[in-house]
């Protein structure tokens, strides 16, 4: 079983601005009583999105300029709070294909990783620059390139960083772990051959 | 230098490396519930994969029961839909299930530690970033994705690079009305709320090692909202005190077994930490949130902070947060009008909990206006309060006195804040529209702190409405 490998992911970029965005605000709980991921992409940011009577806000996913973006612009720690696997999901639904940020939270940018959607830390100065692209050239492609590690928009190009681990499981076409874990029958067994805890009474 | 807990727990449960650097590593105790592994099971029933250790995942619903009927089949159809896929998929993979109606049913996180399942020295993980909790016992414990619930049930392993440790030691004594949760939101005003990213904390020093279980889990269960995927306190005779003839504890030889093992993995004197942050217990005072997350905190007796007081690259965040919380910069927390009071919760939905909170509203009344709820975090602590009598105080006192279950935390069953309420809640989240109304407004405090709110119909300070002083 071989994902994708990843080399360069390209596509028009849209900007959500703010720090600390959390996953309660991408996706809310609300959204969550489903027991499949079909549809949820819809529902990416609806606090935001919508007012109560579902009326659209003015949000920048909705602008017409930004339909089909396939790249999303944030700021420090995004996807922070629950680990819903959820709010990746609707990202990916919705049709993002790479974020970029200054930073990310732990367990979403883990979530995002094993879906196949690069999440990649740039500078302040960095993500302040490729927003204002998105917004000054929404027709335009951003590059998420894998390889070299960097973001290419319009003539400027980004360094970005990225969780070593994670980096090598995307161009490998890794990132989807299970093959590899289902690899090891054995030494899952010896492993646990090994752990007191398994063999006492009512543990 | 020696290894700390993490790193012991860390290497005896690593069972590869795989390419890229991360660990392939064996899950001691797997929790599940309705919301997250529903996904999962569907993926590995298409896979046609099996469960090789069922025995070692435990599930339960919590996040969509109703907390006033258990009546069946709930009103709401989609979360009906829920619980029979968790209870289907269970009895179809073998896993032990604790339906809503089970007396073993309660919070994921409050329920694994009270069967004694929850023991130092396991991995544990669950769909749901609040696992940290678990860390209390000296455990490894943290959330994942779905499709990590579907590794763990296929494999019993997940991937996963390991994190640095961060040694948080708290020292000294807790004043009178201050609380293990004030401790918390205390560690990630300092820390901020990123400042864990890449870390698991331990919690060590004076102030923790007087702890009961009950109050390091309300630490533990919080990391994750300073960033922190993993929390923990080193096991000490409390913690055995604490598991000792539990449900699922081991017993006899198994259990003198089980306490020598336990003790080996506490990190010793000389044990190598990435980082250490020291804290002093004098400097902690009742806290509370300001804004729309759990950094964003003030103690009672401070004003909402102003521009010059907030770093420049926090000011946009800032700004957003008042603008949502509708606060005035400059002006004091204490006098903010309440509309709810929620007390329950992973974080703080234990019977040591409501003993404090019943202690002082006895005899006092909540404020008229004010709708107040308090939600036991299981059964257990249902029924224990019962047989002291907390309901009859809590129901006197105005206080709507629920069955189990998450609730107003997150607000995927019927509790849920309308238009701009705020509410005083003891749980963990602030995050905007977090407690089911898109304008809901949420200040995080302890239980006390949310119990003098409902009865003053404002933020203040509890010390002063219930005469808390120094014995």
């Amino acid at each position: 079983m071989l994902n994708t490998r990843f080399d360069t992911i390209r596509g028009r970029a849209v900007a959500v601005p703010g720090d600390d965005i959390d996953t309660d605000r991408i996706i809310p709980a609300s959204f969550m009583k489903v027991i499949t991921f079909d549809g949820i992409g819809q529902y990416a940011f609806y606090g935001e999105r919508f007012d109560e009577n579902g009326y659209r806000k003015n949000h920048p996913l909705d602008a017409p300029q930004h339909q089909g973006a396939a790249v999303l612009i944030s700021g420090r720690n995004f996807g922070c709070g629950s680990s819903r696997e959820h709010a990746p999901q609707a990202l990916y639904r919705f049709g993002f294909r790479a974020i970029i940020a200054e930073s990310f939270a732990e367990i979403f940018f883990g979530n995002c990783t094993m879906l196949g959607l690069p999440c990649v830390s740039v500078s302040t100065e960095a993500r302040a620059a490729l927003e204002a692209f998105s917004n000054q050239h929404p027709d335009k492609d951003i590059e998420v390139d894998l390889v070299n590690c960097v973001v290419r928009a319009g003539d400027q190009s980004y360094p970005f960083t990225m969780k070593q681990s994670a980096l090598e499981a995307l161009r490998e076409g890794e990132w989807d772990p299970l093959a590899k874990l289902m690899a090891n029958q054995d030494a899952i067994r010896a492993t646990a051959a090994k752990l007191p805890y398994l063999a006492w009474n009512r543990g | 230098m020696s290894k700390n807990l993490y790193k012991k727990v860390w290497d005896a449960h690593t069972v590869a490396t795989l390419p890229g650097g991360a660990n392939q590593i064996f899950i001691g105790l797997h929790l599940i519930h309705e919301v997250t592994s529903p996904q999962a099971f569907a993926a590995i029933r298409e896979m046609k994969l099996t469960v090789p250790f069922p025995e070692r995942t435990v599930a339960t619903v919590d996040h969509i029961v109703p907390t006033d009927t258990r009546e069946r089949p709930f009103q709401d159809s989609l979360a009906e839909g829920m619980i029979v896929a968790l209870r289907d998929n269970c009895a179809e993979y073998g896993i032990r299930y604790f339906g809503e109606t089970d007396p073993d049913q309660g919070i994921v996180h409050i329920i694994g530690p009270e069967l004694g399942l929850t023991q130092p020295g396991l991995t544990i993980c669950c769909g749901d970033s609040h696992t940290s909790t678990h860390g209390a016992f000296g455990a490894v414990a943290f959330g994942i994705g779905t499709s990590q619930v579907r590794d763990v049930l296929a494999t019993q392993t997940l991937a996963m690079a390991p994190l640095k440790v961060r040694r948080v030691e708290v020292n000294g004594k807790l004043s009178p009305g201050v609380y293990a949760k004030d401790v918390i939101l205390h560690i990630i005003r300092q820390l901020g709320v990123n400042g864990g990213t890449g870390y698991a904390y331990e919690f060590a020093g004076s102030t923790i090692d007087a702890m009961t279980m009950e109050e390091r889990m309300t630490v533990c269960n919080m990391s994750i909202e300073g960033g922190a995927r993993v929390g923990y306190c080193n096991p000490d005779e409390t913690t055995f005190a604490y598991l000792k003839g539990r449900k699922y504890a081991p017993t006899g030889a198994d259990w003198d077994a089980a306490v020598q093992w336990w003790r080996s993995l506490a990190s010793g004197p000389d044990a190598e930490y990435d980082d250490v942050v020291v804290i002093d217990a004098a400097d902690i005072h009742p806290t509370l949130t300001w804004g729309i997350n759990p950094g964003q905190a003030v103690t009672i007796d401070e004003t909402i902070p102003s521009a010059d007081q907030m770093p420049a690259e926090e000011r946009s965040t800032w700004q957003e947060a008042l603008e949502y919380m509708k606060l005035e910069a400059g002006t004091p927390i204490k006098g903010v009008p309440v509309d709810v009071a929620f007390i329950g919760s992973c974080t703080n939905g234990r019977i040591s909990d409501l003993r404090e909170v019943a202690t002082y509203v006895k005899g006092r009344k909540v404020r008229d206006g004010v709708k107040a709820i308090i939600v036991p975090g299981s059964w257990h602590v249902a029924l224990e309060a019962e047989k002291e009598g907390l309901p009859e105080i809590f129901e006197a006192a105005g206080f709507e006195w629920r069955k189990p279950g998450c609730s107003m935390c997150l607000a995927m069953n019927p509790d849920k804040l309308q238009g701009d309420q705020l509410c005083a809640s003891s749980s963990n989240r602030n995050f905007k529209g977090r407690q089911g109304s898109a304008r809901g407004r949420t200040v995080l405090m302890s239980p006390v702190m949310v119990a003098a709110a409902a009865i003053s119909g404002q933020l203040t300070d509890a010390r002063e409405v219930f005469d808390i002083q120094e014995a």
